[in-house]
């Protein structure tokens, strides 16, 4: 749509400005990005095969994984069924509060993950406000579970928010309108009509939640007490590796996650232009 | 443009079935500010509440501890360079994607994407393996003087990398919704390339700018993951705020954890605030 700019004058000196801005700017993402990703690249290859079989018999690793698969999926449907809740109170209702209640669900955005660990701990370790109540029922709230699945949902609920409310402003009322004065139930009219317009950006912002989900650290380490065979996620395995000095363990396990986020950002990719495309 | 204007929802409401899809309205309403204020607005009023509940107190002990205003010195510093420097970089990458057309754009694209994508805790590993000591690389490095892991500049890089999509995901649709009748009008009368970009392009470029470079400071404010494993946490050297936090909410000191938490709060929710502000057109405002 813009390429015209470059094609209008095709030989002024511009030409030279064009491939020195594009090379710095391929030379920084290059530097920044890319070389990084080469060293881990490489040093995990430098370990060897042996490396792979004897990190990835360990039950600690295969539990940390377990672990992180299981974490990873409870938040991604609590995000997604209540997100898409929310976006479509927010885009449909008209109610007094709702700028407030807008700008709530960006205010994780702005919360350092450590700040939300501490929240978790606050409310539900000892003295917190929560903690007489499930401590008489013999819930273990912190260090288990519960607390590690609550803060990543805290940290991954404005992705599907944030990008199902703009789709649901776009495709408008009409077609809902119309089922609905056609007799369809309003739950016959979100199944079939809503949701089949808003899939893509859904879909997205699932994508976005797991990668997030899948990484996180801060808030995690901070819940979990980081028990090792029990609460040790991927990542924190990660953590305890590296300060171990078992480096080519460590390399070995991140270089998996960053493999699966990549895997996940060329779905996003592709999500992306069908979003686009719609 | 966003339909949400047409009161369509509205004039539904006193229908035959206005009773059971006024309940249901009510419900769903309900559901959403249970979900929001469960998870969101409660846990964040505990940590202001307890960060503030001796008064001052928790916050002049929390900052009394070793290296902790260094630690808030060095992460508003790093934060603030990140945010320049992704003001210029992020400027100059969102105008090479959408003004030129060069193979691997796409490639580049889905590059500027991928810290969006990566667990910031691997972002660490990998600038330990590419400038550790055990690498040639960072082993070369040394050698000349320059130190990168357990030093501020590790810190730098790795806020770098975190928050590199910020400023161009918010330009890069700003830009390319530029009309460039403007832009070649003002080559037809002569105007250099410079002076073209710097008064019109700029100029209406600012805002986006603005709001991508506050949004990365904001992050860059909060980030550990990567931190965490790059800096080594050197009181009065490279331990940051949310590393100090980490520390203080590790010995059970969470009324000071919690102190300084709420400072650290107030500036990124502050930025983030104005950013949106700044930005405003995102679609799903009133």
């Amino acid at each position: 749509m813009s390429a015209r700019v470059e094609s209008t004058s095709p030989r002024d000196p511009g030409a030279l400005v064009r491939t020195l801005l594009i090379l710095l700017a391929v030379g920084y993402v290059g530097i920044l990005v890319l070389a990084p990703l080469g060293g881990i690249v490489w040093a995990t290859a430098r370990a060897g095969w042996s490396n792979v079989s004897t990190t990835l018999n360990q039950p600690d690793v295969r539990h940390a994984y377990w672990l992180t698969g299981v974490i990873t999926l409870i938040t991604v449907v609590v995000t997604t069924a209540f997100g898409v809740l929310t976006a479509w109170v927010l885009a449909r209702h008209h109610f007094r509060g709702r700028g407030l209640l807008n700008a709530v669900v960006d205010l994780p955005m702005a919360v350092s993950p450590v700040i939300v660990g501490l929240m978790c701990v606050l409310l539900f370790g000892r003295g917190g406000w929560f903690e007489p109540f499930f401590a008489s029922r013999g819930i273990q709230v912190i260090f288990a579970l519960p607390a590690m699945i609550l803060v990543t949902i805290f940290i991954c609920i404005p992705f599907v928010i944030r990008e199902v409310v703009p789709v649901l402003h776009e495709i408008g009322v009409d077609e809902e309108e119309a089922a609905k004065t056609l007799g369809a139930s309003s739950l016959q009219t979100f199944v079939r009509v809503t949701l089949p317009s808003i899939r893509w950006g859904l879909m997205y912002g699932v994508a976005l939640s797991t990668a997030r989900a899948l990484g996180e650290i801060g808030a995690v380490l901070i819940v979990s007490g980081a028990i090792q065979g029990q609460t040790e996620t991927a990542t924190l395995y990660i953590f305890r590796a590296f300060e171990e000095r078992q480096e080519p363990s460590a390399y070995l396990v991140a270089l998996s996650l960053a493999a699966i986020s990549i895997f996940l950002l060329v779905t996003i990719e592709t999500l992306k232009k069908h979003k686009a495309r719609r | 443009m966003s339909s949400e204007a047409l009161p369509l929802g509205r004039t539904r409401a006193p229908s035959a079935t206005g009773l059971r899809s006024g309940l249901g309205r009510w419900g769903l309403r309900a559901g959403a500010l249970i979900y929001l204020g469960g998870m969101i607005a409660l846990p964040l009023s505990a940590v202001i509440s307890k960060g503030f509940a001796n008064g001052l107190d928790s916050l002049r002990s929390a900052m009394a501890a070793p290296g902790a205003v260094a630690a808030i010195r060095l992460t508003l510093i790093t934060a603030l360079a990140a945010a320049l420097v992704n003001a210029i970089f992020g400027t100059l990458l969102s105008y090479v994607l959408v003004r030129y057309r060069f193979p691997g754009r796409g490639v580049l694209s889905a590059v500027v994407d991928l810290p969006f994508a990566i667990p910031t805790l691997v972002t660490g590993v990998m600038l330990v393996a590419l400038y550790g000591p055990a690498s040639p690389v960072g082993g070369w490095l040394e050698a000349h003087g320059i130190h990168i892991v357990f030093a501020p500049l590790g810190v730098l890089l790795a806020l770098l990398f975190v928050t590199l999509p910020f400023v161009v995901r918010t330009v890069q649709p700003v830009l390319a919704e530029l009309d460039v009748a403007q832009e070649e009008a003002a080559e037809v009368l002569g105007a250099s390339r410079l002076r073209t970009f710097v008064q019109i392009v700029l100029p209406a470029l600012r805002p986006a700018i603005a709001a991508g470079t506050l949004l990365s400071f904001a992050r860059a404010l909060g980030e550990f993951g990567s931190i965490v494993i790059v800096s080594g946490n050197i009181t009065n050297h490279t331990l940051t705020a949310p590393v100090f936090i980490f520390q203080l909410a590790s010995q059970f000191r969470s009324d000071e954890a919690a102190a300084v938490s709420a400072v650290l709060f107030a500036m990124s929710f502050t930025l983030v605030v104005v950013t949106y502000r700044l930005a405003g057109n995102r679609g799903d405002r009133p």
